[in-house]
């Protein structure tokens, strides 16, 4: 059956893939700790201007989004593409490419963002050379995705892959409109839009960033692996299709209410909001088909570790999809835009879905594709733990700080004056920032746990000679 | 139930065909981009200059940026303005910093009269920002004196003890001089921010002697100075 599946698919790109993306949650969340204790002990920056907050908050946010979240996207869709479909991927040599092409795109913008090479747009700031490769990297990986599933053996396509597939046509969309921009030389461009309607622009792709890379495409990942795992069928198929449709048509108009009160026509901010809260109903309809998919099973979740991450990431999905839409409603967005409890909320979501969810489906396919089971067992379930932990110090922080600064912005006290001065509000955030900087640095503890987990994993199928056995196997069958 | 059962049918055709399954999503992705990005390029009512002109410079033929006066409007950045905004760009600010005031008591008495569409009507890209690590600048220009921001720049702390900023000590000691103002004048002035002729020769020549440090306190000097807004008139809705 390995054997079969070995010589069938191509999971060698997927292999390397899954490797990588353990690689990179280890740098991301690292580069994620040492900028939160910046905030916490601020002469850490050493006055270096390669490692001030400003210049690798950036190198964050692309490392955790697109290094480790799209590492973690490719590797897989290619596996469930072709496990769903029944062939191979269309082309080894594309695969190929994009997997060469993607790291590319790391590396360099590993050195740019420290040198201040930047557009200035959010989760964005990849300049225009850099933006043209990822439009083709993107494109390819797109295409060869597609064309696995037209040329598929099964009669139809399963559910995982319409959601990458939406990922797939929306991240096209947003990514060429907002890096539209005209270049000066090499390494500077002026965005081609300005002011209120550059701001639109951003917050739609920043928004959807979140809404079909984040969401979509891991919602392909709890589709094929939540099941897979789990050895259930999905709970409901006609959940699934609303769900679906749902989220295609709705995700999109949220990015508005990041711009609530700002100088963005009010009509704009409050459409975004409106359908924000109804967005709550097919996100739930997705957190409830993933998690029900386990009833009958639930005893599994007692010694299947993996299973076990994958349905605290359909809890924390559960919650962030709740709190979002609260904080878009404009009495909690006046309080809370500005603050740390959008960083919490973010947090919630990218440390507690998104990577609790791939994480999940990265030690399955680490056992899948090197044919053998993982090093340490143990390691699995303390990794769990710490993520755990990690995530909901961090995020509880972030909540109190945020509140917080909010309540004291507002302030007034008995003479009608403002109560607080800013610097005091910055001051009171300190316990806070040190705080989430201990919540951080576990969950950093519970990925390094994973990254040696994964490696000796990698060390033991080759001394077992399980990969070489599978391949060989596959020849003579 | 008919029409339910005709979705569901629809739905099968789409699940064993990809290339429909691609068209319609397509076309579903697209739907609300449109709705809520379009509108701001042609509605009127998004600009508030387009009902109160004087919110931007009527510039006389042969004036230069240097005869405009601080309140007459909105105005191109001058060349060390923009460079220091490529600057405050560069270092990443905007993560901490946002220019964008709310209508809300408090955000007056703190940072001033609300922020207006039009006064980031030459902002290439935007830079309102989405977190207030540190306060609000978008009125900052005036607030302080040039050496209170060159102290503040290379050591916050210094001024201000509670201050989680990086020190800057690096934009004192690197020059501008060099940066080809011209292009990235011509850039702008090709994308619609009124740029004469006369500005564009001129661009470099301003920076010369310039550090980033002067650069940047430019350009921070200038913040929310343009516009001399009437708290009795109502901008938007």
């Amino acid at each position: 059956m390995d054997a079969a599946a070995e010589q069938k698919y191509n999971f060698d790109v997927v292999r390397w893939f899954t490797v990588m993306a353990t690689v990179y949650l280890v740098v991301g969340a690292l580069v994620g700790v040492y900028i939160a204790a910046e905030l916490a002990w601020p002469f850490l920056n050493f006055d270096l201007p390669y490692i001030s907050f400003g210049r690798l908050r950036p190198l964050h946010t692309n490392a955790v989004i697109f290094a480790f979240g799209g590492c973690a996207l490719m590797a897989t869709s290619y596996y469930s593409v072709q496990r769903t479909c029944g062939v191979r991927l269309w082309s080894d040599k594309l695969a190929w490419f994009v997997f060469w092409g993607w790291n590319l795109i790391i590396v360099l913008a590993v050195v740019s963002y420290p040198l201040g090479i930047t557009q200035g747009k959010e989760y964005a700031e990849l300049e225009w050379p850099i933006d043209l490769l990822i439009a083709v990297v993107w494109l390819v990986y797109s295409f060869n995705f597609i064309m696995t599933l037209a040329t598929r053996k099964s009669s139809h396509i399963y559910v995982s892959n319409w959601f990458f597939l939406g990922m797939m046509v929306m991240i096209t969309y947003l990514h060429v409109v907002n890096s539209l921009a005209i270049p000066v030389d090499l390494f500077k461009s002026y965005s081609l839009f300005s002011g209120v309607q550059d701001a639109m622009v951003q917050w739609w792709w920043g928004h959807n960033a979140v809404g079909f890379y984040l969401t979509a495409g891991f919602l392909g990942i709890m589709y094929y692996f939540v099941p897979k795992q789990a050895g259930r069928p999905v709970y409901s198929y006609r959940l699934s299709v609303i769900h679906f449709w749902a989220l295609m048509f709705g995700y999109v108009w949220l990015g508005a209410h990041h711009l609530q009160y700002t100088a963005l026509p009010d009509w704009t901010g409050s459409l975004g909001a409106a359908v924000s809260l109804a967005m709550i109903i097919p996100s739930w309809g997705g957190a409830v088909n993933g998690m029900m998919t386990l009833s009958g099973a639930w005893d599994k979740l007692r010694t299947d570790y993996v299973l076990r991450f994958m349905i605290m990431s359909l809890a924390f999905y559960a919650m962030s999809t709740f709190e979002g839409p609260v904080m878009s409603l404009k009495t909690v967005n006046a309080l809370s835009h500005y603050t740390d409890w959008t960083v919490g909320h973010v947090h919630s979501g990218a440390l507690g879905w998104v990577a609790m969810v791939a994480i999940g489906a990265i030690y399955h396919m680490m056992t899948r594709t090197f044919h053998t089971e993982m090093w340490s067992t143990k390691l699995i379930n303390a990794h769990f733990w710490t993520a755990t932990i990690g995530a909901v110090i961090y995020v509880v922080a972030m909540w109190v700080s945020g509140i917080m600064q909010g309540l004291m912005w507002r302030a007034y006290d008995e003479y009608g004056t403002l109560a607080y001065t800013f610097a005091e509000s910055v001051e009171a955030m300190h316990p806070y920032y040190a705080m989430r900087t201990v919540g951080g640095a576990i969950f950093l503890l519970g990925a390094v746990l994973m990254l040696i987990n994964v490696l000796m994993t990698v060390k033991k199928a080759a001394g077992e000679g399980s990969l070489q056995q599978a391949r060989t196997a596959a020849a003579s069958a | 139930m008919a029409n339910d059962n005709q979705s569901k049918n629809f739905q099968e055709k789409m699940e064993k065909n990809v290339w429909l399954l691609l068209i319609l999503l397509a076309l579903a992705l697209s739907v609300g981009g449109l709705v809520e990005i379009v509108p701001l390029f042609t509605q009127k009512s998004t600009m508030e200059h387009n009902a109160a002109p004087e919110l931007v410079w009527q510039r006389k033929p042969g004036q230069t940026l240097q005869d405009y006066k601080p309140g007459e409007g909105m105005r191109p950045y001058t060349a060390l303005e923009l460079a220091g905004r490529d600057i405050y760009q560069k270092e990443g600010c905007y993560v901490c910093h946002s220019q964008m005031i709310r209508p809300f008591r408090d955000e007056k008495e703190r940072y001033g009269h609300y922020s207006l569409a039009s006064e980031s009507m030459y902002d290439h890209p935007f830079q309102w920002g989405s977190k207030r690590t540190g306060p609000d600048i978008a009125r900052l220009g005036g607030k302080y004196s040039d050496d209170w921001h060159r102290k503040h720049l290379r050591a916050p702390r210094s001024v201000v003890p509670e201050s989680v900023m990086p020190n800057y000590p690096w934009l004192k000691d690197n020059s501008v001089e060099g940066v080809d103002m011209v292009t990235r004048f011509k850039v702008m002035r090709l994308m619609g921010v009124p740029y004469t002729d006369e500005d564009i020769a001129s661009a470099n020549a301003e920076l010369a002697g310039k550090t980033e440090e002067d650069a940047m306190v430019a350009y921070l000097q200038v913040l929310g100075t343009m516009t001399k807004l009437d708290d009795n008139k109502v901008y938007r809705e």
